[in-house]
């Protein structure tokens, strides 16, 4: 896209309420990397949305500097700024008298486009977040559901390509399931984009699943914790972090690694028309037990073990495979897979063909790896 | 004569009469409606500033409009002065009120929204606030209007324009011939014009309003 991924540095930035004895934010320094999803996520009333909001100038620092892609913020007209911030809320906040189009196309309109060109650049940021203009364009708000309007919210924050976005809770109001599908189209977007996110949330499992960075705020808006999802679920900086990351922190790594990541095993494997007795030889040779039966384009079928190999053919023996997975899949899906299959995991390729299994021993291993690497 | 009749015989006279009543109604509306939608600009975001608005507005409407109208005709002479004052004092509170309301019934994310995309203070007014505030505003237009439909017969006692000069010539010749058409003929002038206006309204509302946020 035009703009190049830009980095946001806030600088001893410091916010005090009118009438309170402590400052919201308190002396704030941070390095916010360009092209990545960093994620503040803390308590209630920790300082979250105002530390955001000093970064479009919605909130006014009372001291400390603020600068994107260099730039100082203060030195800007703040709303001259705003229109090159994206800004994406919980509610939304859609104008409900314009239609869907005329929410997406306002800041383009505030920057001076065409009317085609406005016209052309909503139809694709409507694509972009998965609603077909023809049918979505012409509606109201209030004719959307909440997950609809969300992604009408964000497409309206990236409509005039800003190199930053900024996005408050954005998902903290709509069902799990349609939150699940908003996240992973962000993901999907930001591997497009490579846009600048500040992304606020209190949920920590959204933090390890949307962030390349996360930031674990504290009171006043301390930085406990500033690093990657992996490191701070290895190794949680403190108690408090701690605390917030929360009981299974080794089962929330499993959800950050992907098949892809970790050594796969191979199974004996079979044909149905090879002999009983052969396929029962392969076994015994490799010092194993099961044997995978596959198709003729090489998709698994059954796991048969090697007692039942006795008859003359290998039609309708062994115990049908269930649960599958993919390279792409996380290790909570291939763990998943393992518990309700008892045994390895299946892996399988992008037209279903058997790739490898995945073993109960790899994925311990490779977790107790990560604690080393990140012990301090 | 009947009523009828006397209609038929002075109808030229009456419609010209309507015309002044529904002009100077509407005409004084929509000064306050200028000065209203101001007012409550002003004082939304203050919730004193708020009351005290609507307070003041509230006072003026509990002063008898006939004492009003005639404490003014010293200061204002006779005529179409005084009566555009009172008209437009009466018709400031249910500007003021909703427009208040309506402004401060609008969604704070939406504002916040607006603000945070890069609209400007008054892009943010006049391209949402408003927008969305309208609906009530006009129904505070609305409700000034009938008012006024009402007081604005009593603005003949200073000499103003109307059918209220019908009514209180009627009222003055009482037993006279065709003393009680003339105010009959007065009266239901302003009920029909009051009604015809009402409606217009509805129109008004109707083309005015966005499809996102009628009721
Ligand atoms: N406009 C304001 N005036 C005074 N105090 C405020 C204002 N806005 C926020 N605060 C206070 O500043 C602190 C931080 O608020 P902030 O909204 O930044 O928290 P947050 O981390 O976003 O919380 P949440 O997760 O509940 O949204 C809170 O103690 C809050 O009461
Ligand atoms: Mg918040």
């Amino acid at each position: 896209m035009a703009e190049p991924s830009v980095a946001i540095e806030l600088d001893e930035v410091t916010k005090r309420y009118p009438g309170q004895r402590e400052p919201a934010v308190d002396g704030f320094t941070m390095s916010i990397n360009p092209g990545e999803i960093t994620i503040f996520v803390g308590p209630s009333g920790c300082g979250k949305t105002t530390t955001m909001r000093m970064i479009n100038r919605l909130i006014e620092p009372t001291s400390g500097r603020i600068t994107i892609g260099g730039e100082d913020t203060l030195s800007l007209n703040p709303d001259e700024l705003r229109r090159r911030i994206g800004y994406a809320i919980q509610q939304a906040g859609l104008f409900p008298h314009q239609t869907v189009a005329q929410n997406v196309g306002v800041v383009p309109g505030l920057l001076g486009w065409s009317k085609a060109k406005i016209a052309e650049r909503v139809d694709e940021m409507l694509s972009l977040v998965g609603l077909d203009p023809g049918e979505f364009a012409g509606r109201y708000p209030r004719q959307l559901s909440g997950g609809q309007q969300q992604r009408v919210g964000v497409a309206r924050a990236l409509a005039a390509d800003p190199p930053v976005l900024l996005m408050d809770e954005p998902f903290g109001a709509v069902d799990p399931i349609t939150r699940g599908n908003l996240q992973d189209e962000l993901m999907r977007l930001q591997a497009e984009l490579h846009k600048t996110i500040v992304f606020v949330t209190h949920d920590f499992d959204e933090a390890v699943k949307l962030g390349d960075r996360i930031a674990v705020l504290g009171d006043r808006s301390t930085i406990l914790q500033y690093d990657t999802p992996e490191a701070i679920l290895a190794n949680p900086a403190d108690d408090t972090v701690a605390g917030f990351v929360g009981a299974g922190a080794s089962l929330k790594q499993l959800t950050l690694m992907r098949v892809r990541d970790i050594e796969m095993a191979q199974a004996v494997t079979a044909t149905e028309d090879e002999s009983p007795a052969t396929v029962r030889q392969r076994i015994e040779a490799e010092g194993r037990r099961y044997a995978l039966i596959l198709d003729k384009r090489r998709r698994p079928l059954r796991w048969v073990h090697f007692r039942q190999l006795t008859g003359s053919s290998m039609a309708g023996i062994g115990r049908p495979v269930g649960d599958q997975v993919s390279v792409q899949s996380t290790l909570q899906d291939a763990l998943e897979a393992m518990l309700t299959e008892g045994g390895d995991a299946v892996v399988t390729g992008n037209r279903g063909e058997y790739v490898g299994t995945v073993q109960l021993d790899t994925v311990v291993t490779r977790i107790r790896e990560l604690r080393e690497e990140h012990a301090s | 004569m009947t009523l009828w009749e006397f209609v038929g015989d002075r109808w030229s006279r009456l419609a010209i009469e309507a015309y002044q009543h529904a002009s100077v109604v509407i005409q004084c509306t929509l000064i306050a409606a200028v000065i209203g939608i101001l007012i409550g600009v002003a004082v939304y975001r203050s919730p004193l500033g708020s009351i005290v608005a609507t307070a003041l507005a509230s006072t003026v409407l509990t002063i008898p409009s006939f004492a009003l109208l005639g404490l003014l005709i010293p200061v204002l002479g006779l005529g179409v002065a005084p009566t555009v004052t009172v008209l437009v004092l009466y018709a400031l509170l249910p500007i003021v009120r909703n427009t208040i309301v309506g402004l401060g019934g609008v969604d704070a994310a939406v504002t916040d929204a607006a603000r945070g995309i890069g609209m400007n203070r008054v892009a943010v007014l006049t391209r949402v606030e408003l927008r969305l505030a309208w609906p009530a505003i006009l129904a505070g237009m609305r409700v000034s209007t009938q008012m006024l439909m009402g007081i604005a017969a009593i603005a003949a006692y200073a000499k103003g324009p109307g059918l209220g000069t019908e009514i209180f010539s009627g009222l003055n010749r009482a037993g006279a011939a065709n003393a009680t058409n003339q105010a009959l003929a007065g009266t239901i002038g302003v009920i029909v014009l009051a009604l015809v206006v009402d409606g217009l309204y509805l129109i008004i509302a109707r083309l005015t309003t966005s499809r996102g946020i009628r009721g």
